[in-house]
């Protein structure tokens, strides 16, 4: 059609005629965009540094741990079952060709002591390559050696938030004695500060010791309640995945399609299932932001048909001399897309703003990306049309005759 | 005179149904206008001549007989044929001016041409220009219709049905809503315009009208009662010589 140049002047001049009007209905669009935008930023950013944070703590990491079972017929739970045993950490380390760091863990919680300071936290029974796996570097001091391991030392490295409960500002731990279910470690190491894990939970409130300690002295047990491996790069975690499953269940006697008793999780697995918890947000927030979308263009339509009952004469007038009711029809359409689109335009520029204000203020992570603002401004225009379409065709529809009596 | 046909109906009908019953606006109208003529039809309301009108227009179509335009026939038009015959063929000034509000006056000249893609917005500019200044309007192009006189509005108007190079222009009581003093100097320009060779149809039911026309034809209750030459034209210009002159 060559004219259709001619009937978006019309448009415009039609909009700018009742600039007022036009900048008021408008605005349910902006807002609406702007909120999508906004909310989708949030859904985003929150899951971006989720993933961030995961992957901080080691991408190729594996853990593995009991799962549920029968203990005297009574039905456990993983984490008080006894299956995995220091000779499965020893065949795992001795066997598996996809893995570079192996630690077995046993944990416990409770009070340290230092002084008259105490505070709740958790000490975490490994070896030194426990800290490659996960990631941890030493801020000062040493790591407990193979020796220390071996003779159940009683000596520790603790994390930062551990340092500012039990020690003043000015005092060094280091050599320190902390106590800890009346056993007392002496602090050899401090480690650098890890920030928030991907559950919120403190990861500098922690002491590591060496494991044997923790079992025997803390504990009294001989099993173990994890370990934890890190594959030799991402792409060869599902092969390490395969090869510990293989040695454990060997070595457990778990025969043909007997159930494992053990579970195996990789990082990966985690990303991906977090990953899907947070677009399931993400596609909440959008849909609450969509409402007030609709909203907007419902505003929209409604204005189009004022706009169209207010203009019945010049629609008579336009077809007395000559307009086709497609050309009244795409003159409206063509009115309320121009509307939606620069509600758009301005949205996604407040939707910027009160990104970057949000994440000033509340300290929200957030992250824009390319796609959702496409998206919304594509939603606009088919809102536009969506909107526009019955008004348009009601003009369009026009008896010329009544229209031109029309006052 | 020319002996081309602009406009001819044959036995033209015209029925509404309001309710169950069926009114019949127009009864059998017959009648010629030729290529130059200035016609005006006349009638109370109530006579039918806005149906009339309406269907000279190509608004509407008979129900029966048929209706030729410039030789077209267009009983059996379709809607956007209809529309394309409109903005080729016919120029349209109404009573109330129908101007387009906040809106200049070349730009509502220019508006009929904007629905024929076949003209250039150069070319489309420059036709509506022309219009402008043969109404007498050279001065008032970038004036928006609220900063209009009525007369002037009605000029603007009559440029916009002169802009499309129509075969005929159809005035519905073009001067209905101007004072007596505007209403000559409107007149006096559609006089000038038929002898510049344009076919006008001047509907009105102001009988007065029809001395400064050639030819009358009389409409009452759908019916065609007389059609009458008038061989005695009194010129507009004169008649607007004569009126007492508006005191300043």
């Amino acid at each position: 059609m060559g004219n259709i140049g001619n009937l978006f002047k019309i448009a415009l001049r039609a909009l700018l005629n009742n600039k007022t009007r036009s900048m008021l209905t408008m605005f349910g669009i902006i807002i609406g965009v702007a909120s999508v935008i906004t909310m989708l930023a949030i859904g985003e950013g929150s899951k971006q540094s989720i993933q961030s944070s995961i992957e901080s703590m080691g991408s190729n990491m594996i853990t593995i741990f009991p799962s549920n079972g029968q203990m005297g017929g009574v039905r456990q739970s993983g984490s008080s079952m006894q299956t995995l045993k220091l000779e499965d950490y020893e065949a795992l380390k001795k066997d598996c060709r996809h893995i570079s760091d192996i630690s077995p863990l046993v944990n416990s919680s409770g009070q340290a002591i230092y002084g008259s300071n105490n505070a709740p936290t958790s000490i975490y029974g490994v070896t030194a390559d426990y800290l490659n796996v996960t990631k941890y570097k030493l801020k000062s001091g040493k790591l407990f050696s193979e020796k220390d391991v071996l003779r159940n030392a009683k000596v520790c490295v603790i994390g930062q938030t551990v340092v500012e409960n039990l020690f003043s500002e000015n005092e060094n731990p280091i050599g320190k004695y902390i106590r800890f279910k009346n056993i007392p470690f002496q602090v050899v190491g401090i480690l650098e500060e890890k920030g928030e894990g991907s559950m919120g939970n403190d990861q500098d409130d922690i002491v590591f010791a060496p494991y044997t300690s923790v079992q025997k002295r803390i504990l009294a047990i001989t099993h173990i309640n994890r370990i934890v491996v890190s594959a030799k790069s991402d792409s060869e975690t599902d092969a390490a995945i395969a090869e510990i499953t293989e040695i454990l269940r060997q070595r457990h006697n778990i025969q043909g399609s007997d159930p494992n008793d053990f579970n195996v999780r990789s990082q990966k697995e985690m990303l991906t299932m977090m990953s899907s918890t947070m677009n399931t947000l993400t596609i909440l927030l959008a849909c609450v932001a969509s409402i007030s979308l609709f909203i907007g263009g419902v505003g929209i339509m409604n204005i189009m048909y004022v706009s169209v009952t207010e203009r019945t004469k010049e629609i008579g007038l336009r077809m007395s001399i000559g307009a086709r009711g497609r050309d009244i029809m795409m003159q409206f359409l063509i009115e309320s897309i121009l509307m939606c689109i620069t509600g758009g335009l301005i949205g996604i520029m407040l939707g910027f703003g009160a990104t970057a204000l949000l994440q000033y203020f509340s300290g929200w992570p957030t992250y824009i990306t390319t796609s959702s603002v496409l998206l919304s401004f594509a939603v606009c225009t088919v809102t536009g049309v969506f909107f526009g379409w019955s008004p348009a065709r009601k003009a369009a529809g026009l008896d010329p005759i009544e229209a031109l009596r029309y006052e | 005179m020319s002996e081309k046909k602009i406009i001819e109906t044959i036995d033209l009908r015209r029925d509404f149904i309001v309710g169950d019953e069926t009114v019949h606006a127009l009864k059998g109208i017959n009648f010629d206008i030729r290529e130059g003529e200035f016609v005006t039809i006349m009638g109370t309301s109530g006579s039918g001549k806005s149906t009339l009108l309406n269907i000279l227009g190509c608004l509407d179509t008979p129900t029966s007989g048929e209706y030729l335009l410039d030789g077209t026939p267009v009983k059996n038009m379709s809607r956007d044929q209809r529309a394309w015959l409109r903005n080729r063929k016919i120029g349209f000034v109404f009573q109330s001016y129908n101007l387009l509000p906040k809106t200049t006056a070349i730009e509502n000249v220019e508006l009929p041409l904007i629905y024929n893609s076949e003209i250039s917005s150069r070319e489309r500019r420059e036709r509506a220009e022309e219009a402008l200044i043969a109404v007498g309007l050279k001065d008032r192009m970038m004036h928006k219709s609220n900063q209009m006189s009525g007369g002037q509005m009605q000029r603007v108007a009559i440029a916009r049905a002169l802009v499309n190079n129509p075969v005929i222009i159809l005035a519905d009581e073009a001067t209905g809503n101007l004072d007596t003093r505007t209403s000559f100097e409107i007149l006096c320009l559609f006089q000038n315009l038929q002898q510049q060779g344009k076919t006008i149809a001047f509907v009105t039911h102001n009988p007065e009208l029809e001395f400064y026309s050639g030819r009358s034809i009389i409409l009452k209750d759908g019916h065609i009662t007389d059609n009458r030459k008038n061989d005695n034209i009194r010129s507009a210009a004169e008649t607007l010589a004569s009126l007492p002159k508006e005191e300043n």
